[in-house]
C-alpha cells in the first residue's frame, strides 16, 4: 500500500539532489531554493485550482459552530501524540495534561467534538516529532517545500513522516470511512488557513521568502514552547 | 525662538494626550484592542467588507501607539544607515501603509475569537516590555500575540508584533536586504510603492 508513496518520495529526493546547484547569494538555510521555488509554484497551482476553492465552499456551506466541532474532533485525536511528544521531551506534567484532555474530551466531550478540557483549565499544547527532534538537539537542516504539504525542513519533514506513521486515523476501517476522514481533515485544515493565506498575500513582497522566514521563526518558537532565547534585533 | 516653539509644541502634544503618557503598556494594549474589535464587529460598513473604513479605524485608533520609524529601521537592519533622511521618510511611510493594512486584515480575521490578555511580567522601572495576548482557537493551541513596547516621552509605543512566535519586523529582513542588495534603497521604495498601490486596487 505505502509503496507508491515511498517511490514518489525517493524520486523527489533524487530530483532535489540533482538541483542542488551552486548559485549566487544563497541563503545558507535554503540551499535548494531553486528546486523549492519549483515545488512552491506547483503547490500554489494545486491550491488555486483545487484546495482553496474547495475550502472556500466548505467554509461557506458549514456554520462556524460545526467547523469548530470538526477542528475539535481532529485536535482531540492529536492530543494523544502531543502527550507522547511532551513525555519524549521530558515534560511529563504536560504529557499527563494532554492525555487527561484526551480522556475528558473523548468521553464527556462526546468523541472530542466538545473541548471541555480547556474550560476545565487543561491547556492545549502544540507538539510533534519534528519539535521533539529539535528539542533533542537535531538541527533543522535545509529548508524544504514538500509537495502538497508546504514548508518544512529535513528534520521537520522526517518528523511529519513519523507523525503520519503513528497517527491512529490510518487504522480506521472501512477504507471509505478512513478516506472520508482524511479528506475532511485536509479541507477543514485548509479552511482554517484561508484568512492567514489572504493576509500573507497582502503582507509579502516575495511570498516565497516571507513564508520561509515565517516558517523557520515559527518552528524555532514552537520548539522552545513560545519562549525561545531572545534574539534581540540590534538597532542599526 | 526655535526653542520656545518646540517647547510650546511639546506642551501642546502632552496636554492633548495626558492619559497616554501614564497608561501602563498592558492596559493600553487591552483598551485599544477591545475598542477596535468592538468597532469592527459593530460597524455596518466594515461588516459589509469596506476595507477603506477598516483602515480608517486602525489609523485613528492603533497607529498613534506604533513607532513606525523604529520598525522600519529594525526591518532594514544595516541598510538603514545607507538611506538618506528623505529615503528614510519615504521608506517609513510606505512600510507603515503596508503594516497598517496587514494589521487591519489580521484583526478583522480574529475579531470573532476570544482574546485572553495576560498580566504584564515586568519590573516597575522597565522601559522595554513585552505585552502578551492570546487568541483562542478551536482544536488548536491559542495563537500568541506579543507586542514589544518601548517607553517614550509620549507614552508606550509598539516597535514589533510577534504572531505565534513570528516577529513581523524580523520577517521582512531577508526581503528588504535582498532588494537593497539588488536594486538599492530606491529599488526597495519602488517595490513597496508598487505593492501598496496593487493592494489599494483590490
Amino acid at each position: 500500500m505505502k509503496c507508491p508513496v515511498t517511490w514518489l518520495a525517493l524520486a523527489w529526493l533524487l530530483a532535489l539532489a540533482g538541483c542542488a546547484t551552486t548559485g549566487e547569494e544563497r541563503d545558507p538555510r535554503d540551499p535548494f531554493e531553486g528546486f523549492n521555488r519549483g515545488v512552491y509554484a506547483f503547490n500554489e497551482t494545486f491550491d488555486d485550482y483545487l484546495a482553496k476553492p474547495v475550502a472556500t465552499v466548505y467554509r461557506k456551506a458549514l456554520h462556524v459552530e460545526i467547523r469548530n466541532r470538526v477542528s475539535n474532533f481532529f485536535g482531540n485525536i492529536q492530543d494523544i501524540f502531543i502527550g507522547v511528544n511532551n513525555v519524549l521531551q521530558g515534560k511529563f506534567e504536560d504529557g499527563v495534561n494532554d492525555w487527561a484532555r484526551f480522556a475528558f474530551n473523548t468521553t464527556w466531550g462526546l468523541l472530542g467534538l466538545h473541548d471541555i478540557a480547556t474550560d476545565m483549565g487543561l491547556e492545549k499544547h502544540n507538539e510533534d516529532f519534528g519539535q521533539t527532534f529539535g528539542r533533542w538537539g537535531v538541527p533543522p537542516g535545509p529548508y524544504l517545500i514538500l509537495p502538497f504539504l508546504g514548508p518544512s525542513t529535513v528534520r521537520d519533514g522526517t518528523g511529519t513522516a513519523v507523525d503520519w506513521a503513528v497517527q491512529p486515523v490510518g487504522e480506521v476501517r472501512p477504507i471509505e470511512l478512513r478516506n472520508t476522514l482524511y479528506g475532511l481533515y485536509f479541507v477543514n485544515t485548509r479552511s482554517e488557513l484561508l484568512d492567514a493565506t489572504r493576509i500573507l498575500e497582502e503582507a509579502a513582497l516575495d511570498k516565497y521568502l516571507f513564508t520561509r522566514d515565517a516558517y523557520l521563526q515559527r518552528r524555532r518558537s514552537l520548539i522552545y514552547d513560545g519562549q525561545p532565547p531572545r534574539e534581540k534585533l540590534e538597532s542599526p | 525662538m526655535k526653542k520656545t516653539t518646540l517647547l510650546a509644541l511639546s506642551a501642546l502634544l502632552f496636554s492633548a494626550h495626558p492619559a497616554a503618557a501614564q497608561e501602563a503598556p498592558d492596559v493600553l494594549v487591552k483598551t485599544v484592542t477591545l475598542e477596535v474589535v468592538d468597532l469592527i464587529t459593530k460597524d455596518k460598513e466594515i461588516k459589509a467588507g469596506s476595507r477603506a473604513k477598516l483602515v480608517q479605524v486602525i489609523e485613528a485608533k492603533v497607529l498613534p501607539h506604533f513607532n513606525f520609524t523604529a520598525m522600519t529601521a529594525l526591518a532594514m537592519g544595516q541598510s538603514w544607515n545607507k538611506a538618506t533622511p528623505e529615503q528614510k521618510k519615504q521608506l517609513t511611510e510606505e512600510f507603515k501603509t503596508l503594516l497598517v493594512r496587514t494589521y487591519a486584515s489580521a484583526l478583522a480575521a480574529y475579531s470573532e475569537q476570544k482574546f485572553d490578555f495576560r498580566p504584564l511580567r515586568a519590573r516597575p522601572g522597565d522601559t522595554d516590555v513585552t505585552v502578551n495576548v492570546r487568541v483562542m482557537q478551536p482544536g488548536a493551541q491559542p495563537v500568541t500575540l506579543d507586542y514589544s513596547m518601548e517607553k517614550t516621552g509620549s507614552g508606550w509605543k509598539v516597535y514589533d508584533v510577534m504572531v505565534g512566535g513570528v516577529s513581523l519586523v524580523a520577517n521582512y529582513r531577508t526581503e528588504f536586504a535582498n532588494t537593497v542588495r539588488n536594486s538599492g534603497v530606491d529599488g526597495l521604495i519602488r517595490d513597496l510603492q508598487k505593492k501598496n498601490s496593487a493592494m489599494e486596487k483590490k
